[in-house]
């Protein structure tokens, strides 16, 4: 299996080190792999007999990627069975990963990816694209991180119709809203807090307005539900105007209140809610949470750690494996 | 029609529950159950029977007075309401934005009303939350409440959270 992994930033090295260190365990899966390329926005390298990923990693830390191959020069020019897309995400254009994913299912390549632009803006075109060109797009890492969605219900819930989904998709409005309960303290202060601790970004919006799980909620929509919606399609309010007291008041009344993503037939909607206590939702830290309403199986619920750098990894190695079960 | 659950308290002899039924018979009630309560018998040696029964609304001041004419105590009725209830936060200024209005818009729909309510002010000119119970006849009709609310709060700057 040749693979070229586009994308080199925290998801793109998580993989790179599991691949370094769980080879051995891993051929048993993936059989004989190599990675034959490796890019990111500034600079890449190229070994059509597999590259030293030791070094890889080692060049990037300091200072770079040679400027030897650019990502859509690795799609174009090289010949390899899988690409490991993992550039950062774009909900507006869903660049550049779109026309990296493009450029692959159009040459019948099979694609990991766990960038979310891509399929937010052009999922069916996109799953078009791969049944016309006999080639696979495989999404986990996109939704939830580690924790199993999409192949749980593609694989494990197969023949269940999914009606209706809600969940909670992002760890970091979930970290800041278990701590705004436990601690009674503002929305500011917490948000502080989780910067520090690295777990908000500098810049929050894309998590606390809930575009992130907006994104993540499309993804599950359509891949689960059939459905073909877009990101405007989502109804969505952040968690930036609630206070203390709305949660000293939900507590006395047996509730917490928590960011819940759902999707159903009729809307899809990211806002906060009030959560009763005892609920499976009711969860902490930067978890995440997915309630899958099925017509078969009934109610199935999955739990797990949504984002960090080898968590992601879990879900494209995972994705990998599926692929190789599907091909060879 | 209403729901209406009636005790009325009739002597132990017979000819006593037909003085009840009559009535509601004649003004196009319909009897869902009567229970004898004989182990409740009072220290005069009535026993009281619990009747549930639907009626027009316009109708039960009239039965009420109509077996009361007949001698008969009608110890207590009330009109039931199969309510379903919600629980939600109402964030912004609350009080400021009418709060009177707001609440107002629901009991008026008359399948809904605001049963219960909190607020609390942290400071003056600080958004104040109110926790707000909700109740209706139906979740249909409650959901349609839960929509005018949104529509309201949205047009007053009010978030709104809602239960899962």
């Amino acid at each position: 299996m040749n693979i070229v992994i586009i994308g080199f930033g925290s998801v793109g090295r998580g993989v790179t080190r599991v691949l370094i260190e769980k080879k051995k365990f891993l051929r048993n899966f993936l059989g004989d792999y190599k990675v034959i390329a490796v890019t990111d926005s500034s600079g890449g390298i190229y070994d059509e007999n597999g590259l030293d990923l030791r070094k890889v990693l080692e060049m990037k830390s300091k200072g770079g990627l040679p400027k030897e191959i650019t990502s859509i020069e690795v799609i174009r020019d090289l010949d390899f069975d899988v690409c490991i897309e993992v550039t950062p995400t774009n909900v507006e254009n869903g660049e550049p990963g779109l026309t990296h994913i493009r450029e692959c299912l159009k040459k019948g390549v099979d694609v990991v990816t766990s960038n979310k632009g891509p399929l937010v803006v052009a999922f069916r075109e996109l799953m078009n694209l791969a049944k016309k060109n006999n080639a696979r797009l495989m999404f986990e890492a996109t939704v939830g991180g580690a924790m199993p969605v999409i192949k749980l219900a593609k694989i494990d819930l197969a023949g269940n119709e999914i009606l209706s989904v809600r969940g909670i998709l992002n760890g970091t409005c979930n970290y800041i809203l278990s701590r705004m309960e436990k601690e009674l303290l503002p929305y500011e202060l917490i948000l502080e807090e989780a910067k520090e601790l690295g777990i908000a970004e500098r810049d929050p919006t894309y998590d606390v307005e809930g575009i992130d799980a907006g994104a993540k909620l499309v993804i599950i929509a359509n891949a689960l539900m059939g459905l073909d919606a877009k990101f405007k399609d989502v109804e969505r309010v952040g968690i930036s105007n609630l206070t203390p007291e709305a949660f000293k008041v939900a507590l006395e009344n047996g509730y917490t209140i928590r960011l819940i993503a759902e999707a159903n037939r009729d809307f899809l909607r990211v806002s906060p809610r009030l959560v009763p206590l005892n609920h499976p939702l009711a969860i902490y830290g930067t978890l995440n949470a997915l309630e899958i309403e099925t017509n078969l199986a009934g109610n199935v619920f999955v739990i797990g750690k949504g984002a960090g750098s080898v968590e992601t990894a879990s879900a494209i190695i995972s994705d990998l494996i599926c692929l190789k079960s599907l091909r060879y | 029609m209403t729901d209406l659950t009636m005790v009325v308290e009739l002597e132990d002899k017979p000819g006593q529950l037909i003085k009840v039924l009559e009535p509601i018979s004649r003004l196009g009630g319909n009897i869902i159950s009567i229970t004898h309560r004989r182990d409740e018998i009072t220290p005069l040696g009535r026993i009281p029977v619990r009747i549930a029964l639907q009626i027009d609304e316009s109708k039960i001041d009239k039965l009420i007075e109509e077996i009361e004419r007949r001698g008969i105590i009608v110890r207590s009725y009330n009109r039931v309401r199969h309510a379903v209830t919600l629980s939600l936060l109402l964030i912004g200024h609350v009080i400021h934005t009418d709060l009177r209005d707001t609440v107002d818009a629901i009991d008026k729909t008359g399948f809904a009303e605001v049963v219960e309510m909190k607020i609390i002010m942290p400071e003056l000119n600080k958004p104040s939350t109110a926790f707000i119970k909700l109740s209706a006849i139906n979740e249909e009709k409650l959901k349609e409440s839960v929509g005018i609310l949104k529509e309201i709060c949205k047009s007053k700057g009010i978030e709104v959270i809602e239960p899962l």
